[in-house]
């Protein structure tokens, strides 16, 4: 199962890796970790999300490793990628490697291209296609779609996005 | 301060004779509005009649001379001697300089006189500079006209939303594109065609890149954000893609999901976002109007989301725009001397 978290550590080196590895201790698969240096909390810890994939039956075992190593868990939750958009890219997006354009979102861990329409008029015409993305919240969605529009500035795409109301 | 009294006719000069200028001259012959034009020029020519220009002989000799004047009556005269109250600023577009329009504003106001305008460049290059001129001499800037043709959102943001924040603007500002992009969708046309197809119709200029590639929205965005924020936004400060690399595939795409692609303009300054982009957007969505519409949705904190929608261009709506800034500068100002 995917289950995303926020752990308090203290802002000091070596305290991020200490609270990663009970999660590979535990057999977890670690997704995306976002650590915001300026994010301080009140007490002058660090916050840090963090997204993994665990087997159902550990996550207990995983909850008390991290609180046995004095590590607080401020939220944490089953998470699955309930936020879906869909943009449309222009361009010649076989030839500026399309496998790389999905991955650069898919290997976020927090967003997925889960389908893609494309049409291809004719050789060395620009194509057109659709990609629907995936992603575990908003703000997640807006990271991804950051990354897209920077992916297609370089590749020289015309990404056309959705009117967001 | 320019005073006159209600039974007194309104004096009115006219700067250009295209179709904005034409508009306004049919409606000034054809309705009682106690209005009377007492100087005019075109680019090539102008006259002054302290008395009142006969509308119907200016028409015809427009029409049969390509002149509304004397040659040897320069725009420049007009706007300085013509004894005017308000003067209507109706020449062309200089969307780089603002001229020779900016001037002929400045110098209308330096005489204390009421400026009406359908031209965007002074208005999005000078806005703050003029506006400032007009306050310190207690005379009225209006610009209704250079927005989404017919739609009354200028005065509607200037005069009927007091007291609310507008939080965010969304528009379709250009007919143009919004007339290519309906018939991409609903005929199947590729860009080209569609684009063929707007110049035949008179839709679109010989060179429709300015509209093309969202630089006529943009300006437009630029004048609605600095009536709204005053925040000094420029062209440059607004992120524009235009529509002219669109392909009728990527129309297809959106159709699959019961939505099309429109050219919207969008200012939201929490976000930061200043932008014209072509958007994907569902075919029921108010801001999905057809052929040459313009509309926008204004969101606000106490009146909630507004939707305007109407008639973006020609001649006798944006005549009705020039006319409607007259007419609530007569209100407001009339009360004798």
């Amino acid at each position: 199962m995917q289950v995303s978290m926020k752990l308090e550590i203290r802002d000091t080196p070596g305290h991020l890796v200490a609270a990663l590895m009970p999660i590979s201790d535990m057999g977890g698969n670690i997704k995306t970790v976002i650590h915001e240096h300026d994010n301080l909390t009140e007490k002058g810890s660090l916050s840090v999300e963090v997204v993994i994939e665990i087997p159902k039956e550990r996550l207990s075992g995983l909850l008390s490793l991290l609180q046995e190593r004095g590590i607080n868990v401020i939220r944490f939750g089953e998470e699955s990628m309930h936020y879906q958009q869909s943009v449309i890219l222009i361009g010649h997006l076989v030839h500026t490697n399309l496998g790389d354009t999905i991955d650069r979102i898919d290997e976020t861990g927090y967003a997925e291209v889960i389908r893609m329409s494309i049409s291809m008029p004719a050789i060395n015409e620009r194509s057109s296609a659709k990609f629907t993305i995936k992603a575990i919240s908003h703000e997640h969605m807006d990271k991804a779609i950051d990354i897209l529009r920077d992916v297609s500035r370089k590749k020289d795409i015309l990404m056309i996005e959705p009117l967001v109301f | 301060m320019n005073l006159w009294c209600s039974e007194m006719n309104l004096r009115v000069a006219l700067i250009g004779t295209g179709a904005v200028g034409r508009g306004v001259l049919s409606v000034l012959s054809s309705k009682n509005l106690g209005i009377i034009l007492t100087g005019v020029a075109d680019s090539r020519s102008g006259q002054i009649n302290p008395d009142g220009i006969r509308i119907p002989d200016l028409l015809h000799q427009k029409e049969n001379t390509g002149l509304c004047g004397d040659p040897s009556i320069s725009a420049d005269r007009v706007v300085n001697e013509a004894p005017y109250d308000i003067l209507v600023e109706v020449s062309p577009t200089d969307a780089e300089s603002g001229e020779p329009a900016t001037g002929y504003i400045r110098k209308a106001l330096d005489r204390g006189c009421h400026v009406v305008t359908s031209n965007k460049g002074p208005i999005a290059l000078k806005y703050h500079e003029l506006e400032c001129q007009a306050r310190e001499r207690g005379v009225a800037l209006r610009f209704e006209a250079t927005v989404a043709g017919a739609i009354p959102i200028i005065h509607m943001l200037q005069d009927s939303l007091g007291g609310n924040e507008v939080q965010a603007l969304y528009g379709v500002l250009n007919g143009t594109c919004n007339y290519i992009l309906t018939r991409m969708a609903e005929e199947g046309l590729s860009y080209k065609q569609a684009l063929d197809e707007a110049r035949s119709l008179g839709y679109a200029e010989t060179d429709p890149t300015y509209d093309v590639r969202g630089t006529d929205a943009a300006i437009k965005l630029v004048i609605l954000a600095n009536t709204i924020w005053k925040t000094g936004i420029r062209l440059r400060d607004i992120h524009v893609t235009g529509i002219d690399l669109l392909t009728e595939e990527a129309i297809r795409l959106a159709e699959e999901q019961d939505a099309t692609i429109r050219l919207i303009g969008e200012i939201v300054p929490s976000k930061n976002i200043y932008r014209v982009s072509p958007l994907i957007i569902p075919r029921v969505h108010p801001l999905t109007v057809k052929g040459s519409l313009n509309a926008v949705i204004l969101r606000t904190d106490l009146a909630g989301d507004l939707f305007f929608s109407g008639k973006g261009a020609g001649s006798l709506e944006t005549a009705s725009a020039v006319i409607g800034d007259i007419i609530s500068i007569r209100e407001r100002y009339a009360g004798g001397y």
